[in-house]
Protein backbone atom coordinates (compact mmCIF):
# COMPACT_ATOMS: atom_id res chain seq x y z
CA UNK A 1 0.00 0.00 0.00
CA UNK A 2 1.27 3.43 -0.87
CA UNK A 3 1.39 6.66 1.24
CA UNK A 4 -2.34 7.82 2.02
CA UNK A 5 -3.36 11.54 0.42
CA UNK A 6 -5.07 11.67 3.88
CA UNK A 7 -4.38 10.00 6.95
CA UNK A 8 -6.17 10.82 10.36
CA UNK A 9 -4.95 8.45 12.80
CA UNK A 10 -6.63 8.36 16.71
CA UNK A 11 -7.90 11.90 15.96
CA UNK A 12 -9.97 13.32 18.95
CA UNK A 13 -11.45 16.71 18.75
CA UNK A 14 -13.52 18.26 21.41
CA UNK A 15 -15.02 22.18 21.19
CA UNK A 16 -14.43 24.51 23.41
CA UNK A 17 -17.99 23.75 25.52
CA UNK A 18 -16.93 20.12 26.02
CA UNK A 19 -18.91 18.45 23.59
CA UNK A 20 -16.67 15.81 21.83
CA UNK A 21 -17.50 15.87 18.41
CA UNK A 22 -15.02 12.94 17.16
CA UNK A 23 -13.26 10.46 19.00
CA UNK A 24 -10.52 8.44 18.39
CA UNK A 25 -10.70 8.23 14.93
CA UNK A 26 -9.32 6.64 12.29
CA UNK A 27 -9.44 7.15 8.31
CA UNK A 28 -7.13 6.44 5.42
CA UNK A 29 -7.66 8.02 1.93
CA UNK A 30 -5.92 6.90 -0.64
CA UNK A 31 -4.50 9.62 -4.05
CA UNK A 32 -7.59 9.57 -6.57
CA UNK A 33 -9.97 7.79 -4.19
CA UNK A 34 -13.92 8.90 -3.85
CA UNK A 35 -14.88 8.43 -0.38
CA UNK A 36 -17.79 8.76 0.81
CA UNK A 37 -18.84 9.76 4.97
CA UNK A 38 -22.52 8.65 5.73
CA UNK A 39 -23.96 9.01 9.42
CA UNK A 40 -26.69 10.35 11.51
CA UNK A 41 -26.86 14.17 11.48
CA UNK A 42 -24.37 15.50 14.04
CA UNK A 43 -22.33 12.72 13.74
CA UNK A 44 -18.88 14.37 13.23
CA UNK A 45 -19.05 14.04 9.14
CA UNK A 46 -18.39 17.70 8.62
CA UNK A 47 -15.78 17.77 11.76
CA UNK A 48 -13.66 15.46 9.71
CA UNK A 49 -14.11 17.46 6.60
CA UNK A 50 -13.12 20.71 8.68
CA UNK A 51 -10.06 18.96 9.75
CA UNK A 52 -9.18 17.37 6.68
CA UNK A 53 -9.58 21.00 4.98
CA UNK A 54 -7.29 22.85 8.09
CA UNK A 55 -10.36 24.79 8.78
CA UNK A 56 -10.22 23.08 12.37
CA UNK A 57 -7.42 21.84 14.88
CA UNK A 58 -7.48 18.05 16.13
CA UNK A 59 -7.68 17.92 20.10
CA UNK A 60 -5.13 15.25 20.04
CA UNK A 61 -4.51 12.22 17.59
CA UNK A 62 -2.33 12.66 14.04
CA UNK A 63 -3.24 14.18 10.61
CA UNK A 64 -1.69 14.29 7.66
CA UNK A 65 -2.53 15.39 4.01
CA UNK A 66 -0.19 14.78 1.20
CA UNK A 67 2.22 13.77 3.83
CA UNK A 68 2.56 17.08 5.80
CA UNK A 69 0.31 18.29 8.74
CA UNK A 70 -2.57 20.13 6.97
CA UNK A 71 -2.85 23.95 7.19
CA UNK A 72 -4.52 26.49 4.85
CA UNK A 73 -2.57 27.07 1.90
CA UNK A 74 0.13 23.89 1.49
CA UNK A 75 -2.42 21.65 -0.32
CA UNK A 76 -4.73 22.76 -3.29
CA UNK A 77 -8.09 22.29 -1.80
CA UNK A 78 -11.55 22.62 -3.26
CA UNK A 79 -14.40 23.11 -1.05
CA UNK A 80 -18.46 23.37 -1.88
CA UNK A 81 -21.21 23.39 0.66
CA UNK A 82 -24.94 23.03 0.33
CA UNK A 83 -25.17 26.75 -0.02
CA UNK A 84 -23.50 27.57 -2.80
CA UNK A 85 -22.60 30.83 -1.35
CA UNK A 86 -22.09 33.07 -4.93
CA UNK A 87 -20.54 36.09 -4.20
CA UNK A 88 -23.87 38.27 -5.60
CA UNK A 89 -22.00 41.27 -6.39
CA UNK A 90 -19.65 39.19 -9.06
CA UNK A 91 -20.80 37.31 -12.12
CA UNK A 92 -20.81 33.40 -12.42
CA UNK A 93 -17.44 34.16 -14.35
CA UNK A 94 -15.94 35.70 -11.61
CA UNK A 95 -16.95 33.89 -9.00
CA UNK A 96 -15.73 30.89 -10.65
CA UNK A 97 -12.49 32.48 -11.05
CA UNK A 98 -12.36 33.56 -7.18
CA UNK A 99 -9.69 30.81 -6.23
CA UNK A 100 -7.57 31.72 -9.11
CA UNK A 101 -7.20 35.09 -7.73
CA UNK A 102 -5.91 33.58 -4.41
CA UNK A 103 -3.95 30.48 -5.27
CA UNK A 104 -0.40 29.85 -6.27
CA UNK A 105 0.77 29.43 -8.49
CA UNK A 106 -2.04 31.23 -10.61
CA UNK A 107 -2.23 33.99 -7.98
CA UNK A 108 1.01 35.54 -9.89
CA UNK A 109 -0.75 35.87 -13.16
CA UNK A 110 -3.86 36.98 -12.06
CA UNK A 111 -3.75 40.05 -13.83
CA UNK A 112 -2.12 39.91 -16.97
CA UNK A 113 -4.44 36.22 -17.90
CA UNK A 114 -7.66 37.12 -16.30
CA UNK A 115 -9.50 38.13 -19.61
CA UNK A 116 -7.51 35.44 -21.90
CA UNK A 117 -6.41 32.54 -20.72
CA UNK A 118 -8.31 32.15 -17.25
CA UNK A 119 -11.35 33.49 -18.78
CA UNK A 120 -11.26 30.69 -21.28
CA UNK A 121 -10.42 27.94 -18.40
CA UNK A 122 -13.67 29.06 -16.53
CA UNK A 123 -15.75 29.18 -19.63
CA UNK A 124 -14.59 25.56 -21.07
CA UNK A 125 -15.26 24.34 -17.18
CA UNK A 126 -18.95 26.18 -17.32
CA UNK A 127 -19.51 24.52 -20.57
CA UNK A 128 -18.74 20.71 -19.38
CA UNK A 129 -21.00 21.26 -16.41
CA UNK A 130 -23.71 22.60 -18.61
CA UNK A 131 -23.79 25.98 -17.98
CA UNK A 132 -22.23 27.21 -21.44
CA UNK A 133 -22.63 31.11 -21.97
CA UNK A 134 -23.85 31.93 -18.18
CA UNK A 135 -20.43 33.27 -17.11
CA UNK A 136 -22.40 36.92 -17.60
CA UNK A 137 -25.13 36.03 -15.34
CA UNK A 138 -25.83 37.44 -11.94
CA UNK A 139 -26.20 34.50 -9.19
CA UNK A 140 -29.67 35.49 -8.37
CA UNK A 141 -30.46 34.82 -12.65
CA UNK A 142 -29.56 30.92 -11.95
CA UNK A 143 -31.45 28.53 -10.67
CA UNK A 144 -30.23 26.60 -7.32
CA UNK A 145 -29.22 23.44 -9.46
CA UNK A 146 -27.68 25.78 -11.79
CA UNK A 147 -25.94 27.59 -8.85
CA UNK A 148 -24.98 24.44 -7.32
CA UNK A 149 -22.89 23.56 -10.97
CA UNK A 150 -20.69 26.91 -10.19
CA UNK A 151 -19.91 25.99 -7.12
CA UNK A 152 -18.54 23.04 -8.41
CA UNK A 153 -16.53 24.59 -10.97
CA UNK A 154 -15.22 26.82 -8.54
CA UNK A 155 -14.19 24.24 -6.61
CA UNK A 156 -12.29 22.92 -9.54
CA UNK A 157 -10.84 25.40 -11.00
CA UNK A 158 -8.02 25.58 -9.30
CA UNK A 159 -7.00 22.04 -10.61
CA UNK A 160 -7.14 20.62 -6.91
CA UNK A 161 -5.30 18.13 -5.81
CA UNK A 162 -8.51 17.32 -2.86
CA UNK A 163 -12.24 18.05 -3.27
CA UNK A 164 -14.25 17.99 -0.21
CA UNK A 165 -17.62 18.24 -0.60
CA UNK A 166 -20.10 18.53 2.40
CA UNK A 167 -23.47 17.96 1.27
CA UNK A 168 -23.09 19.97 -2.31
CA UNK A 169 -26.56 18.35 -3.58
CA UNK A 170 -28.59 18.34 -0.06
CA UNK A 171 -30.87 21.36 -0.78
CA UNK A 172 -31.54 20.25 -4.51
CA UNK A 173 -34.92 18.50 -5.54
CA UNK A 174 -34.76 14.73 -6.81
CA UNK A 175 -34.07 15.07 -10.12
CA UNK A 176 -31.46 17.81 -10.14
CA UNK A 177 -29.16 15.75 -7.53
CA UNK A 178 -29.28 12.66 -10.04
CA UNK A 179 -28.06 14.59 -12.82
CA UNK A 180 -25.81 16.75 -10.64
CA UNK A 181 -24.44 12.95 -9.38
CA UNK A 182 -23.81 11.89 -12.95
CA UNK A 183 -21.76 15.37 -13.59
CA UNK A 184 -20.10 15.19 -10.49
CA UNK A 185 -18.87 11.18 -11.47
CA UNK A 186 -18.12 12.72 -14.56
CA UNK A 187 -15.43 15.68 -13.82
CA UNK A 188 -13.90 13.07 -10.89
CA UNK A 189 -13.45 10.56 -13.74
CA UNK A 190 -11.93 13.35 -15.83
CA UNK A 191 -9.49 14.51 -13.36
CA UNK A 192 -9.22 12.12 -10.83
CA UNK A 193 -9.15 14.48 -8.10
CA UNK A 194 -9.21 12.87 -4.41
CA UNK A 195 -12.48 13.53 -2.84
CA UNK A 196 -14.39 13.27 0.31
CA UNK A 197 -17.79 13.33 -0.05
CA UNK A 198 -20.26 14.31 3.14
CA UNK A 199 -23.44 13.31 2.97
CA UNK A 200 -27.13 11.83 3.74
CA UNK A 201 -28.47 10.33 1.14
CA UNK A 202 -27.35 7.09 0.77
CA UNK A 203 -28.14 6.18 -2.96
CA UNK A 204 -25.73 9.23 -3.33
CA UNK A 205 -22.67 7.72 -1.34
CA UNK A 206 -23.20 4.22 -3.26
CA UNK A 207 -23.56 6.11 -6.65
CA UNK A 208 -20.46 8.40 -6.29
CA UNK A 209 -18.17 6.74 -4.44
CA UNK A 210 -15.28 4.13 -4.40
CA UNK A 211 -15.84 3.64 -0.31
CA UNK A 212 -18.70 4.36 1.90
CA UNK A 213 -17.49 5.14 5.37
CA UNK A 214 -20.51 4.91 8.50
CA UNK A 215 -20.53 7.00 11.43
CA UNK A 216 -21.37 6.42 14.46
CA UNK A 217 -23.33 8.90 16.76
CA UNK A 218 -21.09 12.09 18.34
CA UNK A 219 -18.55 11.55 19.69
CA UNK A 220 -18.20 10.39 16.10
CA UNK A 221 -16.01 7.11 15.25
CA UNK A 222 -15.89 5.07 11.76
CA UNK A 223 -18.61 1.98 12.68
CA UNK A 224 -17.58 0.08 8.93
CA UNK A 225 -15.30 1.19 5.91
CA UNK A 226 -17.37 -0.56 2.58
CA UNK A 227 -15.58 -0.79 -0.67
CA UNK A 228 -17.75 -0.37 -3.47
CA UNK A 229 -16.72 -2.11 -6.88
CA UNK A 230 -20.14 -1.21 -8.85
CA UNK A 231 -18.44 -0.26 -12.16
CA UNK A 232 -18.14 2.93 -13.48
CA UNK A 233 -19.89 4.94 -15.00
CA UNK A 234 -22.37 4.13 -13.28
CA UNK A 235 -25.75 5.15 -14.07
CA UNK A 236 -29.24 6.31 -12.49
CA UNK A 237 -31.02 2.97 -13.96
CA UNK A 238 -28.12 0.78 -12.23
CA UNK A 239 -28.72 2.60 -9.16
CA UNK A 240 -31.96 0.26 -9.06
CA UNK A 241 -30.14 -3.07 -9.66
CA UNK A 242 -31.10 -5.58 -6.91
CA UNK A 243 -26.99 -5.15 -6.31
CA UNK A 244 -27.43 -1.69 -5.45
CA UNK A 245 -30.53 -1.88 -3.85
CA UNK A 246 -28.44 -4.33 -1.35
CA UNK A 247 -25.87 -2.23 -0.55
CA UNK A 248 -28.26 0.96 0.44
CA UNK A 249 -30.32 -1.31 2.75
CA UNK A 250 -27.58 -2.38 4.44
CA UNK A 251 -26.14 0.69 5.19
CA UNK A 252 -29.19 2.13 6.01
CA UNK A 253 -29.32 -0.80 8.82
CA UNK A 254 -25.76 -0.09 9.55
CA UNK A 255 -26.66 3.93 10.31
CA UNK A 256 -30.10 2.81 11.90
CA UNK A 257 -27.64 0.73 14.23
CA UNK A 258 -25.21 3.70 14.99
CA UNK A 259 -27.97 6.08 15.58
CA UNK A 260 -29.40 3.97 18.44
CA UNK A 261 -25.89 2.75 20.25
CA UNK A 262 -25.24 5.80 22.20
CA UNK A 263 -28.79 5.95 23.45
CA UNK A 264 -28.53 2.53 25.06
CA UNK A 265 -25.43 3.00 26.27
CA UNK A 266 -24.72 -1.03 27.11
CA UNK A 267 -22.44 -1.72 24.48
CA UNK A 268 -19.34 -1.53 27.05
CA UNK A 269 -18.10 1.60 25.20
CA UNK A 270 -16.98 4.10 27.34
CA UNK A 271 -16.88 7.05 24.51
CA UNK A 272 -20.38 6.01 23.64
CA UNK A 273 -21.55 6.68 27.42
CA UNK A 274 -19.67 9.51 27.56
CA UNK A 275 -21.01 11.29 24.75
CA UNK A 276 -24.76 11.03 26.43
CA UNK A 277 -24.63 14.98 27.09
CA UNK A 278 -25.11 15.72 23.47
CA UNK A 279 -28.54 15.96 21.79
CA UNK A 280 -29.86 12.77 20.39
CA UNK A 281 -29.62 12.73 16.49
CA UNK A 282 -33.18 13.56 14.98
CA UNK A 283 -33.85 14.01 10.68
CA UNK A 284 -34.35 10.69 10.27
CA UNK A 285 -36.31 11.48 7.20
CA UNK A 286 -33.18 11.85 4.93
CA UNK A 287 -31.81 8.55 5.77
CA UNK A 288 -34.40 6.24 3.88
CA UNK A 289 -33.00 5.92 0.23
CA UNK B 1 -52.24 46.91 -20.58
CA UNK B 2 -52.91 48.00 -23.88
CA UNK B 3 -54.89 51.43 -22.95
CA UNK B 4 -52.03 54.58 -23.72
CA UNK B 5 -53.11 57.00 -21.08
CA UNK B 6 -52.13 54.45 -18.50
CA UNK B 7 -48.99 55.44 -17.10
CA UNK B 8 -46.82 52.86 -16.11
CA UNK B 9 -46.69 52.53 -12.03
CA UNK B 10 -43.34 53.89 -12.14
CA UNK B 11 -44.43 57.37 -13.77
CA UNK B 12 -47.66 57.12 -11.75
CA UNK B 13 -45.70 57.01 -8.12
CA UNK B 14 -43.72 60.36 -9.76
CA UNK B 15 -46.81 61.90 -10.79
CA UNK B 16 -48.34 61.39 -7.62
CA UNK B 17 -45.20 62.22 -5.43
CA UNK B 18 -45.32 65.54 -7.77
CA UNK B 19 -48.93 66.71 -6.80
CA UNK B 20 -48.49 65.57 -3.06
CA UNK B 21 -45.99 68.37 -3.12
CA UNK B 22 -47.89 70.43 -4.63
CA UNK B 23 -50.98 70.04 -2.64
CA UNK B 24 -49.35 70.45 0.39
CA UNK B 25 -47.61 74.27 -0.69
CA UNK B 26 -51.58 74.48 -1.59
CA UNK B 27 -53.45 73.25 1.39
CA UNK B 28 -50.52 75.87 3.21
CA UNK B 29 -51.09 78.63 1.01
CA UNK B 30 -54.86 78.90 1.22
CA UNK B 31 -54.73 78.21 5.22
CA UNK B 32 -53.08 81.05 5.60
CA UNK B 33 -55.31 83.24 3.00
CA UNK B 34 -58.67 82.05 4.92
CA UNK B 35 -57.14 82.36 8.50
CA UNK B 36 -55.43 85.58 7.87
CA UNK B 37 -52.53 84.85 10.03
CA UNK B 38 -49.98 87.35 10.03
CA UNK B 39 -46.72 86.55 8.04
CA UNK B 40 -44.54 87.19 11.10
CA UNK B 41 -46.47 84.05 12.17
CA UNK B 42 -46.75 82.21 9.15
CA UNK B 43 -45.91 83.87 5.70
CA UNK B 44 -47.60 81.99 2.83
CA UNK B 45 -45.34 80.19 0.37
CA UNK B 46 -45.59 82.11 -2.22
CA UNK B 47 -43.98 84.97 -0.05
CA UNK B 48 -41.49 82.90 0.91
CA UNK B 49 -40.74 82.11 -2.54
CA UNK B 50 -40.79 86.02 -3.50
CA UNK B 51 -38.17 86.35 -0.71
CA UNK B 52 -35.79 83.95 -2.09
CA UNK B 53 -35.87 85.24 -5.59
CA UNK B 54 -35.82 88.62 -4.47
CA UNK B 55 -32.94 87.96 -1.94
CA UNK B 56 -30.89 85.45 -3.53
CA UNK B 57 -27.50 87.38 -4.20
CA UNK B 58 -27.93 87.87 -0.26
CA UNK B 59 -28.61 84.23 0.10
CA UNK B 60 -26.48 82.68 -1.99
CA UNK B 61 -23.08 83.43 -0.37
CA UNK B 62 -24.76 81.81 2.61
CA UNK B 63 -26.15 78.61 1.19
CA UNK B 64 -22.40 77.92 -0.64
CA UNK B 65 -21.21 78.34 2.75
CA UNK B 66 -23.46 76.02 4.65
CA UNK B 67 -23.39 73.19 1.44
CA UNK B 68 -19.34 73.69 1.43
CA UNK B 69 -19.20 73.21 5.40
CA UNK B 70 -21.56 70.55 5.06
CA UNK B 71 -20.21 68.90 2.23
CA UNK B 72 -16.11 68.84 4.31
CA UNK B 73 -18.23 67.50 7.79
CA UNK B 74 -19.84 65.50 6.00
CA UNK B 75 -16.51 63.64 4.10
CA UNK B 76 -13.99 63.89 6.66
CA UNK B 77 -16.93 62.08 9.17
CA UNK B 78 -17.39 59.41 6.27
CA UNK B 79 -13.71 58.58 6.24
CA UNK B 80 -13.24 58.46 9.92
CA UNK B 81 -16.42 56.39 9.83
CA UNK B 82 -15.10 53.96 7.41
CA UNK B 83 -11.35 53.94 9.41
CA UNK B 84 -13.43 53.33 12.64
CA UNK B 85 -15.71 50.70 11.35
CA UNK B 86 -12.89 49.09 9.16
CA UNK B 87 -11.14 48.39 12.96
CA UNK B 88 -14.15 47.54 14.98
CA UNK B 89 -15.47 45.63 12.71
CA UNK B 90 -12.66 42.91 11.55
CA UNK B 91 -12.10 41.76 15.20
CA UNK B 92 -14.15 41.22 17.66
CA UNK B 93 -12.13 42.27 21.02
CA UNK B 94 -11.94 45.55 19.13
CA UNK B 95 -16.00 45.30 18.71
CA UNK B 96 -16.40 44.88 22.29
CA UNK B 97 -13.76 47.32 23.35
CA UNK B 98 -15.06 50.35 21.36
CA UNK B 99 -18.97 49.58 20.80
CA UNK B 100 -19.67 51.49 24.43
CA UNK B 101 -17.53 53.93 23.80
CA UNK B 102 -18.91 54.70 20.36
CA UNK B 103 -22.72 54.42 22.18
CA UNK B 104 -21.49 56.88 25.12
CA UNK B 105 -19.95 59.75 22.52
CA UNK B 106 -22.88 59.38 20.13
CA UNK B 107 -25.69 59.93 23.29
CA UNK B 108 -23.78 63.29 23.82
CA UNK B 109 -25.92 65.98 22.24
CA UNK B 110 -24.27 67.24 19.50
CA UNK B 111 -25.30 70.99 20.63
CA UNK B 112 -23.15 70.73 23.81
CA UNK B 113 -19.59 70.03 21.86
CA UNK B 114 -20.48 73.33 19.79
CA UNK B 115 -18.90 75.35 22.63
CA UNK B 116 -15.90 73.30 23.20
CA UNK B 117 -15.17 73.47 19.49
CA UNK B 118 -15.29 77.15 20.06
CA UNK B 119 -13.25 77.41 23.00
CA UNK B 120 -10.59 75.07 20.68
CA UNK B 121 -11.08 76.82 17.67
CA UNK B 122 -12.62 79.91 18.21
CA UNK B 123 -15.97 80.69 16.07
CA UNK B 124 -16.02 80.49 12.43
CA UNK B 125 -16.15 77.75 9.99
CA UNK B 126 -13.99 75.17 11.70
CA UNK B 127 -16.61 74.07 14.86
CA UNK B 128 -19.37 74.03 12.29
CA UNK B 129 -17.25 71.68 9.82
CA UNK B 130 -16.31 69.64 13.19
CA UNK B 131 -19.50 69.34 14.38
CA UNK B 132 -21.33 68.42 11.11
CA UNK B 133 -18.10 65.60 10.95
CA UNK B 134 -18.87 64.45 14.70
CA UNK B 135 -22.60 63.50 13.92
CA UNK B 136 -22.08 61.98 10.63
CA UNK B 137 -19.19 59.31 12.21
CA UNK B 138 -21.17 57.24 14.38
CA UNK B 139 -24.27 55.89 11.50
CA UNK B 140 -21.28 54.95 9.39
CA UNK B 141 -19.08 53.65 11.94
CA UNK B 142 -21.98 51.01 13.26
CA UNK B 143 -22.85 50.46 10.01
CA UNK B 144 -19.41 49.56 8.14
CA UNK B 145 -18.53 47.30 10.99
CA UNK B 146 -22.04 45.37 11.03
CA UNK B 147 -21.39 44.44 7.40
CA UNK B 148 -17.97 43.49 8.34
CA UNK B 149 -19.46 41.26 10.74
CA UNK B 150 -22.51 39.92 8.32
CA UNK B 151 -19.96 37.57 6.28
CA UNK B 152 -20.91 34.34 5.68
CA UNK B 153 -18.16 31.43 7.42
CA UNK B 154 -18.94 29.29 4.74
CA UNK B 155 -17.87 31.40 2.10
CA UNK B 156 -14.62 32.51 4.47
CA UNK B 157 -14.00 28.59 4.64
CA UNK B 158 -13.46 28.96 1.36
CA UNK B 159 -11.81 31.28 0.73
CA UNK B 160 -9.68 30.06 3.49
CA UNK B 161 -8.90 26.86 2.57
CA UNK B 162 -7.65 28.28 -0.76
CA UNK B 163 -4.53 29.55 1.50
CA UNK B 164 -6.08 33.66 1.53
CA UNK B 165 -4.79 35.59 3.73
CA UNK B 166 -6.85 38.06 6.31
CA UNK B 167 -5.94 41.00 3.43
CA UNK B 168 -7.60 38.77 1.24
CA UNK B 169 -10.85 37.94 2.42
CA UNK B 170 -11.32 41.74 3.81
CA UNK B 171 -10.46 42.69 -0.11
CA UNK B 172 -12.44 40.21 -1.76
CA UNK B 173 -15.45 39.47 0.18
CA UNK B 174 -16.00 41.52 3.52
CA UNK B 175 -15.40 44.67 1.97
CA UNK B 176 -17.83 44.88 -0.82
CA UNK B 177 -20.25 42.99 1.57
CA UNK B 178 -20.32 46.10 3.48
CA UNK B 179 -20.79 48.62 0.94
CA UNK B 180 -24.33 48.17 1.00
CA UNK B 181 -24.63 48.84 4.49
CA UNK B 182 -21.67 52.05 4.15
CA UNK B 183 -24.13 53.46 1.23
CA UNK B 184 -27.30 52.80 3.95
CA UNK B 185 -25.36 54.72 6.20
CA UNK B 186 -24.36 57.87 3.64
CA UNK B 187 -27.94 58.58 3.14
CA UNK B 188 -28.53 58.72 6.96
CA UNK B 189 -24.98 60.63 7.87
CA UNK B 190 -25.65 63.40 5.22
CA UNK B 191 -28.38 64.51 6.38
CA UNK B 192 -27.27 64.75 10.23
CA UNK B 193 -24.76 66.46 8.99
CA UNK B 194 -26.47 69.66 7.60
CA UNK B 195 -28.25 69.20 11.16
CA UNK B 196 -24.77 69.62 12.72
CA UNK B 197 -23.24 72.23 10.33
CA UNK B 198 -26.59 74.23 10.89
CA UNK B 199 -26.35 73.70 14.89
CA UNK B 200 -22.91 75.45 14.55
CA UNK B 201 -23.75 77.93 12.65
CA UNK B 202 -26.79 78.95 14.76
CA UNK B 203 -24.61 78.97 18.03
CA UNK B 204 -21.19 80.51 16.42
CA UNK B 205 -20.38 82.00 13.00
CA UNK B 206 -20.78 84.62 11.34
CA UNK B 207 -21.60 83.15 7.55
CA UNK B 208 -24.08 80.01 6.38
CA UNK B 209 -27.67 79.77 6.59
CA UNK B 210 -27.70 79.16 10.24
CA UNK B 211 -26.72 82.20 11.15
CA UNK B 212 -28.35 84.11 8.53
CA UNK B 213 -31.71 82.40 10.03
CA UNK B 214 -30.31 83.32 13.34
CA UNK B 215 -30.30 86.81 12.50
CA UNK B 216 -33.70 87.05 10.50
CA UNK B 217 -35.17 85.70 13.30
CA UNK B 218 -33.83 88.30 15.25
CA UNK B 219 -35.30 90.85 13.47
CA UNK B 220 -38.80 89.40 12.60
CA UNK B 221 -38.33 88.63 9.16
CA UNK B 222 -39.99 85.53 9.32
CA UNK B 223 -40.28 84.63 5.69
CA UNK B 224 -36.60 85.15 5.77
CA UNK B 225 -36.05 81.92 7.91
CA UNK B 226 -38.39 79.80 5.93
CA UNK B 227 -36.69 80.90 2.76
CA UNK B 228 -33.45 79.73 5.16
CA UNK B 229 -35.22 76.73 5.78
CA UNK B 230 -36.20 76.15 2.11
CA UNK B 231 -33.49 76.23 1.06
CA UNK B 232 -31.83 73.58 3.86
CA UNK B 233 -35.03 71.55 2.60
CA UNK B 234 -33.72 71.90 -0.85
CA UNK B 235 -30.21 71.05 -0.19
CA UNK B 236 -30.52 67.92 1.83
CA UNK B 237 -32.74 66.47 -0.59
CA UNK B 238 -30.56 67.07 -3.19
CA UNK B 239 -27.62 65.91 -1.54
CA UNK B 240 -29.54 62.84 -0.42
CA UNK B 241 -30.42 61.90 -4.09
CA UNK B 242 -26.79 61.93 -4.46
CA UNK B 243 -26.26 59.48 -2.28
CA UNK B 244 -28.38 57.42 -3.29
CA UNK B 245 -27.42 57.13 -6.96
CA UNK B 246 -24.18 56.52 -5.89
CA UNK B 247 -25.41 53.47 -3.90
CA UNK B 248 -28.00 52.50 -7.11
CA UNK B 249 -24.22 52.55 -9.21
CA UNK B 250 -22.15 50.86 -6.49
CA UNK B 251 -24.33 48.10 -5.58
CA UNK B 252 -26.83 47.43 -7.85
CA UNK B 253 -26.62 43.76 -6.79
CA UNK B 254 -27.83 43.98 -3.07
CA UNK B 255 -31.05 45.92 -4.34
CA UNK B 256 -32.32 44.07 -7.66
CA UNK B 257 -35.78 43.82 -6.12
CA UNK B 258 -36.16 47.60 -4.93
CA UNK B 259 -36.79 49.71 -7.91
CA UNK B 260 -35.86 53.34 -6.97
CA UNK B 261 -37.33 53.38 -3.29
CA UNK B 262 -36.75 57.07 -2.94
CA UNK B 263 -37.33 60.69 -4.70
Amino acid sequence: MTQPFVALSNVTVRYGGGTVALSETSLRIQQGEFVALVGPSGCGKSTILKLVAGLLPATSGGLLVAGRESRPGTVRIGLAFQNPTMLPWLNIRDNVMMPLKIVQPFRRDFARKRRGEYAQKVEALLEQVGLRGMGDKRPWQLSGGMLQRASLCRALIHEPQLLLLDEPFGALDSFTREELWGLAQQLWLDKRPTVLLVTHDLREAAYLANRVCVMTSRPGRILEDRALDFPRPRTIEGSYAPAFATLVQQLRMRIAEARSEPADGQRGDPVAASGSDCPPAVEPERMVA
Amino acid sequence: MTEKHKLSPRARQRVLSALALLGFFGLWELACIVSNVSNLVLPRPSQVLAVLIDKLPLLWPHTVQTLHTTLAGFTLGVLTGILLGLLIGSSRTAYDVAYPLLVGFSSIPKVAVVPIFVVWFGSGTIPAVLTSMVISIFPVVVNVATGLANTEPELEDVLKVLGARKRDILWNVSLPRALPYLFASLKISITLAFVGTVLAETVASNKGIGNMMMIASGNFDVPMVFAGLVILAVLGVALYAVSSWFEMRMTGWAQRKTELAMA
